[in-house]
């Protein structure tokens, strides 16, 4: 089940996140509706629609032309059963074409909102979407593969010449012994005959001292290594792809994962979460094939299929036609019990994000444990994270630390200096 | 002020040298080796040493494994909008047992009820609860309950029950049915009887109560026409005159008169008033031991007292002779505070006696009680049982004139006074039906089973006072195959609604729609907008034949015995609840038993031997007390303050091997020993003998453990004393001036002390209001997934509750004064526990608490030994499976067994073998209500986190908070209300203790200054022992 994964991934991590960041910066630099309609589009679209493909919901890009009436697309937005009701002939028939699967109705979007989404779109559209992503990522992950692959040789390279300075160090002092030896003979002193460097018990003693040095690193590293699971990346019951979903998709993580946004527990989706999506889409077209970490070939379509399987749906006759039995994923990221940890603390008090401990999940097809999950880790993070200090109002009761904001003292709070690093924050 | 004296018990107070050799060594026991000549003198060569190294180490690795084991995360097909894992929800219900009242709230986690609490919109009982409450949720998942229905004991299905009984309904005849049941507090249930009375004619329903309050109902009957409970209102008493009713620990509904009581007790610079609680008892209850002036008497005296005290305030009755002098003194005391109080004053008796109650009524008439301490135009519920009724079922069973008998809730096979009669009368009725929950005493005698829901499984509906309704909701899906006593029964009555239905109409109608039904269940209760006028009522008592009656009464003997309810284990129906077995009871400081209470006076009439040294001895002689007829063999428990001529034994106990792991075997049944008078109940027997037997029992107590070898750490005073010098009760902090302004600062070698900013977390507990009740001790149990160790381990000092309840007596040995003192671990700044631990496992938070990483200590025990206030606990066992060997768990009563585990608090780690444990201050919380905040954006609220100890205290003891929040109530009580009375134990050790105490006074004259009986003493006395 221990499925080691190219330790290469968290090593160009770094350099995916400074992508991400220069895009979205770029992407915000740009225009400042798009912007807004792309958080907009993310949490309340993305998880039925896709600019370019058809999902749950149509593909939209060309969205506005289809519409014969701005003010109808608006109102069709606001609330689609009105529209169909009203019997307009095109929403008539998207609602038959979709299976008459209502889209939710979203009253609270004001119509600047609405036009912040469509100049998304369109914006999107023009952009050609996923797939330059994709191939944007293809290579970032090719040229940091070179560059770990040359640290790998390096560190051989100089084991390799120190082996040679060694030997050669030993000759000469070989070498050096002879060579006074003979002087000495030639100054007829009498020396007694060399011991040979192997029965040296300077040598011995070396030696004996190394190996204990080298093995006891090696032991107390493997034995502080126990329990911990870093890449670990077990077979699913279901080939889920994170890249599928998250990235080429763009579904939202909390859309799937609530749970990260009000409790402890990010929350492994209830499978009537997955149906809401996978009612319609039963097979999977998307041109991103997917292969096993062992590089086999995976059918899509058969892996959608082993959902239906356990909710007891049938996509002929859409129906649920069994009793649903829960779906037994191997659980990856394990704490140990006596750790407490809040996905809700981190994800709305700490503004993380979930790449932070999780990785790039979006390019991940099968999930491996990103972070080691030590206590090493979680420490290093709190001393170096800056809390929400002024944000929050919380914060407003270390008025020390204000003060000293205020003076200039310090520039910001870290999670250590409001006592995130002690025992019974996480050990109760 | 002088130092008082504390002990808690009669070896400390006479130090003799058993104690002082215990309180040399905070572990009880040496080492688990074995010591034996040939092992002190043996060799270990070095081979066989470098044999044991290899093996071990090989062994370890092997055992250990290096394998990781897969785990499974498995989510829910469907999730219920309402649950979020990990996230709790709450649901009111009500805690209505055996006439109980409390509006609860339960928390759930992912499904499943997890603790207990008062619902803090009850303006009755509010978030307090009792011990009992608090234990119901383990009640629960108790491993003893009938699973299934059951016809002569084999599994069956409900259909089929259905169908028997059915069938042998209708063949019954003209013969009756009769409906046994505890007291009934819902209106519905009453209905939905009265469906099936209606179907059937000849029914009848008998409520009968285990531990009886009878003799109150008749005689409120007599003096008021009304067969009723009236409602107390023990906060507008001045004076309180208790005549054995233990209205703090046992007595009807005690949380709600526990929070009045609390009311009158609280005290500060503003209010310099307090109440003044007279108490005459035999035994030493936990109301008794709060009391300001408490008198001892004889339980055949009871009568005389009240008559006394009706004669002293101005009854016409002719007064009795008390023997007693301080007794009768005591009496013209009391008397003469009810007088001066009049209409701010209440009488209570505990007596089941019709004659006594009439003239507690009539004294209550003379000083004005009616109307104003005393509500009679509502009513309580609480306990509907008339004895002779009982009497009369049994009586008729006998005869063979019941044709059906129905018991629910009840266990008459066990508890009522003659049980072989009610067991040979249930042979005589044709068809018996039990809906116990599980096969009790009772239940094992009856052919069919159909077993009732916990209540936290259940529907209902309580009214508990009049117009007070509170509502039951199942907040778990039922465990088993049980079903509601109300579905049954409406079944069988051909009602084919179902319960939930029939409640659902019921108050859908009452209360108009659906809506308000849902915010009833949602509220939980449903109250009066505006509380109603207290009524009083007009005395028609017949005062002259009641006492007549009591004159003619038979007298009491050489040695009397006296039967009473322990505050965790009452009547004994949830006897099977480790945590209520494993309570130390608040005044004899014993766990797992009862046993036979005699005062020391008399212990020394049986040996020669008994005496100061028993109560470290766990070995106790077993006595044999006779009364009524019947005989009991109990070891004896020395208790100061109980009278010299009488014998306490608590009932309760010796359930059957059916009751559960945790009840059966425990003690012996006193229920035999209750007597009936040909009206009422007697828990008293006017005559008993005790002999002395050869045997010896163990009892697992307490009171030795945790000794502070006499240091000072209660502090109390006077009224009287407190209103001429306020400052007094704290002159001996003027002694830490001495070392500079600050004591904190300047008390210290080492100036880096502590500095919090932000949060610093303080509580304060409050002597006057901690009644000793122990519900804080369960609450705590219950959140903090403390352990249960078990009777035996108890005996080894094991015990490992993180709050306990001290209890010293003081002053005269016969007739004590007690404190309560809550300790637990006092987070001190500058801990002593901290210092010595070698691996920094214990150590200090930003926000001063004094924090335990479990997984870092390797349990040296360094921490507990440093510790002054002995708080550390330490595990001497694997409890609760948390060891990676299997065969390490030590279980105690089932407390492991998967459907039991259930109840533990998932934000709670339990504790493995080898680490040092304590309180965390309910660190879960703090962290929880400070993410609230956080997570909103704002600053934390004072109030928001709370700690279990003090949501389940009924007098609001125990404050909690933020103490650098100037606003909160932490702060203002320590900056500005309570700076007189405000007090660190053990301050002058510089230990800067986060809790601090509030000096308790009590309501009396102040005593003749005495020479303080210190340490001095203590050393003549060592000086004595040794030579």
């Amino acid at each position: 089940m221990y499925r080691r994964v190219s330790i290469l991934m968290r090593k160009h991590f770094v350099s995916v996140l400074v992508l991400c960041v220069a895009m979205i910066a770029s992407m915000s630099v740009q225009a400042a509706d798009p912007g807004k309609g792309k958080a907009l589009f993310q949490q309340n679209c993305a998880s039925c629609h896709n600019v370019h493909k058809k999902v749950t919901g149509p593909a939209l890009k060309g969205v506005e032309e289809r519409w014969s009436d701005k003010k109808l697309l608006h109102q069709w937005i606001h609330n689609s059963g009105s529209v169909i009701a009203s019997g307009d002939p095109y929403a008539v028939n998207l609602f038959n074409e979709y299976s008459k699967q209502a889209m939710p109705a979203f009253p609270s979007f004001s119509d600047e909102d609405i036009d912040n989404i469509l100049a998304y779109i369109a914006d999107e559209a023009t952009k050609g979407g996923a797939t330059t992503t994709t191939d944007a990522g293809g290579q970032t992950g090719a040229g940091t593969t070179g560059a770990g692959e040359e640290g790998g040789n390096n560190s051989l390279l100089f084991g390799i010449i120190t082996l040679i300075l060694a030997v050669v160090a030993l000759i000469l002092m070989q070498i050096n012994s002879s060579l006074n030896k003979l002087a000495a003979d030639k100054d007829g002193v009498a020396t007694p005959e060399p011991v040979p460097f192997y029965k040296n018990k300077a040598y011995i003693a070396l030696v004996i001292l190394l190996l204990f040095i080298v093995g006891g690193y090696y032991t107390i590293n493997g034995a502080i290594g126990l329990g911990r699971q870093k890449d670990y990346m077990p077979e699913q019951p279901i080939f889920y792809s994170h890249k599928v979903h998250a990235g080429i998709n763009q579904i939202n993580c909390l859309y799937c994962h609530a749970g990260a946004e009000k409790s402890k527990h990010a929350m492994i989706p209830s499978e009537n979460i997955c149906m809401n999506c996978h009612k319609t889409i039963s097979e999977y077209s998307g041109k991103y094939e997917l292969f096993t970490a062992e590089g086999k070939k995976v059918n899509g379509t058969a892996e959608i299929q082993k959902l239906y399987d356990a909710v007891g749906w049938d996509k002929n006759s859409q129906k649920y036609t069994k009793p649903g039995k829960p779906i037994e994923w191997t659980k990856i990221h394990n704490l140990p019990d006596h750790v407490y940890f809040n996905h809700s603390q981190h994800v709305v008090a700490g503004k993380q994000q979930c790449q932070t401990c999780h990785g790039a999940i979006t390019k991940m097809d099968e999930v491996h444990q990103f972070a080691e999950l030590s206590m090493g880790w979680c420490v290093n993070c709190h001393r170096t994270t800056k809390v929400q200090f002024a944000d929050n109002k919380y914060y407003s009761i270390f008025e020390e630390f204000h003060k000293q904001v205020k003076e200039g003292k310090i520039d910001s709070v870290t999670v250590e200096m409001v006592g995130g690093t002690e025992c019974q924050k996480c050990h109760y | 002020m002088e130092q008082k004296k504390y002990w808690k018990g009669l070896e400390e107070l006479h130090n003799t040298k058993e104690h002082q050799e215990i309180v040399n060594n905070e572990f009880r026991e040496d080492l688990p080796f074995e010591e034996s000549e040939s092992l002190l003198n043996a060799t270990t060569p070095r081979r066989d040493f470098l044999k044991y190294l290899g093996f071990t180490t090989a062994a370890a690795t092997i055992a250990a494994s290096c394998e990781t084991p897969v785990k499974k995360a498995i989510p829910y097909v469907n999730k219920p909008e309402e649950i979020t894992p990990g996230v709790p929800n709450y649901y009111a219900s009500t805690y209505a047992v055996d006439g109980e009242v409390l509006p609860v709230v339960v928390k759930t986690r992912e499904g499943r009820p997890i603790k207990v609490d008062g619902n803090d919109l009850s303006s009755v009982t509010g978030s307090a609860s009792t011990a009992r409450v608090q234990g119901s949720v383990l009640s629960l998942y108790d491993s003893a309950r009938l699973r299934f229905p059951t016809i002569n004991g084999a599994e069956t299905t409900w259909a089929e029950l259905d169908k028997q009984v059915a069938a042998a309904l209708a063949g019954l005849g003209s013969a009756p049915i009769v409906l046994l049941t505890s007291t009934i507090v819902s209106p519905s249930t009453k209905k939905v009887i009265a469906g099936f009375q209606a179907k059937y004619p000849g029914f009848r329903h008998v409520t009968y109560d285990a531990v009886s309050y009878s003799g109150m109902l008749l005689a409120n009957e007599a003096s008021y026409g009304k067969r009723a409970l009236p409602v107390y209102h023990f906060e507008n008493a001045k004076t309180v005159v208790s005549l054995g009713a233990d209205f703090l620990g046992t007595w009807l509904n005690p949380v709600e008169y526990s929070k009045q009581y609390g009311t009158n007790r609280k005290i500060d610079a503003k209010k310099p008033e307090m109440s003044k609680h007279f108490h005459f008892e035999s035994m030493m209850s936990v109301t008794g031991a709060n009391a300001d002036e408490r008198y001892t008497h004889k339980p055949s005296e009871t009568g005389a007292i009240a008559l006394a005290l009706l004669s002293a305030v101005g009854g016409a009755v002719s007064k009795p002779a008390i023997a007693d002098k301080r007794l009768a003194d005591g009496i013209e005391k009391a008397a003469k505070a009810l007088r001066d109080s009049q209409g701010k004053a209440l009488v209570v008796s505990g007596s089941n006696d019709v004659n006594v109650q009439i003239i507690v009524n009539a004294i209550n008439n003379q000083i004005g009680a009616n109307g104003n301490t005393i509500d009679w135009a509502s009513t309580v519920s609480y306990r509907q049982g008339i004895d002779s009724d009982m009497a009369q079922l049994v009586n008729d069973l006998n005869a063979g004139s019941v044709g059906a008998l129905f018991v629910y809730g009840v266990n008459p096979a066990y508890d009522y006074y003659d049980a072989a009669k009610f067991i040979s009368g249930v042979k005589q009725a044709k068809l018996t039906v039990t809906f116990n929950d599980r096969k009790d005493e009772t239940s094992e005698l009856f052919k069919y089973a159909a077993p009732a829901h916990h209540y936290l499984e259940s529907w209902g509906d309580v009214e508990g006072r009049t117009g007070y309704f509170s509502f039951i909701q199942p907040t778990i899906a039922p465990l088993f195959k049980t079903r509601a006593f109300e579905s049954t029964l409406l079944a069988w009555s051909g009602n084919a609604t179902s319960w939930e239905d029939f409640l659902k109409n019921e108050w859908i109608t009452k209360l108009g729609s659906q809506e308000a039904w849902d915010k009833a269940l949602q509220d939980g209760i449903i109250e009066p907008a505006q509380a109603p006028a207290l009524g009083g009522a007009s005395f028609a008592g017949d005062v002259a034949a009641a006492a007549a009656k009591i004159n003619s009464a038979k007298k009491g003997g050489k040695l009397e015995l006296v039967l009473y309810e322990k505050v965790a284990i009452g009547n004994g129906k949830e006897a099977n609840n480790p945590w209520l077995q494993e309570m130390p009871d608040p005044i004899t400081r014993a766990t797992w038993d009862n046993y036979a209470v005699i005062s020391n006076t008399l212990a020394k009439t049986f040996h020669t031997e008994l005496g100061d040294d028993y109560e470290i001895n766990n070995d106790r002689t077993v006595l044999k007390i006779k009364a009524n007829g019947k005989e009991l063999s109990l070891p004896l428990l020395i208790l100061p303050g109980i009278h010299p001529e009488v014998v306490a034994i608590a009932v309760g106990y010796g359930r059957n091997n059916n009751a559960g792991k945790a009840a059966a075997g425990v003690g012996k049944n006193a229920y035999p020993f209750v007597s009936y008078n040909g009206q009422t109940f007697d828990y008293f027997a006017p005559e008993a003998t005790v002999e002395k037997t050869s045997e010896v029992a163990q009892i697992g107590v307490t009171q030795t453990h945790n000794s502070y070898e006499g240091r000072p750490i209660v502090k109390e005073t006077t009224l009287e004393e407190f209103l001429k010098n306020p400052k007094e009760v704290n002159e001996d902090r003027k002694e830490l001036e001495k070392y500079g302004k600050d004591f904190r600062t300047d008390g210290t070698l080492y100036p880096d002390i502590h500095h919090y900013q932000g949060i610093k977390w303080g509580m304060s507990i409050d002597l006057n209001t901690c009644f000793g009740c122990g519900a804080c001790t369960i609450a705590c149990q219950a959140e903090n997934n403390v352990s249960v160790v078990g009777k035996e381990q108890v005996i080894k000092a094991h015990e490992m509750h993180w709050l306990r309840i001290d209890r010293y007596f003081s002053g005269d040995e016969n007739n004590p004064e007690v404190v309560f003192q809550p300790m637990l671990c006092q987070h001190c700044d500058n801990a002593p526990c901290e210092n010595v631990c070698p691996v920094a496992a214990t150590n200090h938070s930003s926000e001063g608490i004094n924090q335990m990483a479990y997984n870092r200590c390797i349990g040296t025990r360094y921490c507990a030994n440093n510790c002054p206030y002995k708080v550390r606990r330490f595990n001497w066992r694997d409890w609760n499976g948390a060891d990676s060997f299997e065969n390490n768990l030590y279980d105690v009563a089932g407390m492991n067994d998967s459907l039991t585990r259930m109840v533990l608090n998932p934000d709670v780690v339990v504790r493995s073998r080898g680490v040092m444990e304590k309180c965390s201050f309910c660190v879960q919380r703090l962290q929880d209500a400070k993410l609230t905040a956080k997570k909103a954006g704002r600053p934390m609220k004072d109030g928001e986190a709370k700690t279990a100890c003090q949501v389940a205290c009924a007098a609001d003891a125990i404050v909690f908070g933020n103490i650098n929040d100037k606003e909160s109530r932490i702060a203002k009580l320590r900056n500005e209300e309570q700076t007189d009375r405000l007090y660190y134990v053990l301050e002058e050790t510089h230990t800067l203790p986060s809790v601090n105490y509030l000096a308790k006074i009590r309501n009396k004259a102040a005593e003749p200054k005495a020479k303080a009986h210190g340490e001095e003493a203590h050393h003549e006395e060592a000086a004595k022992h040794e030579a």
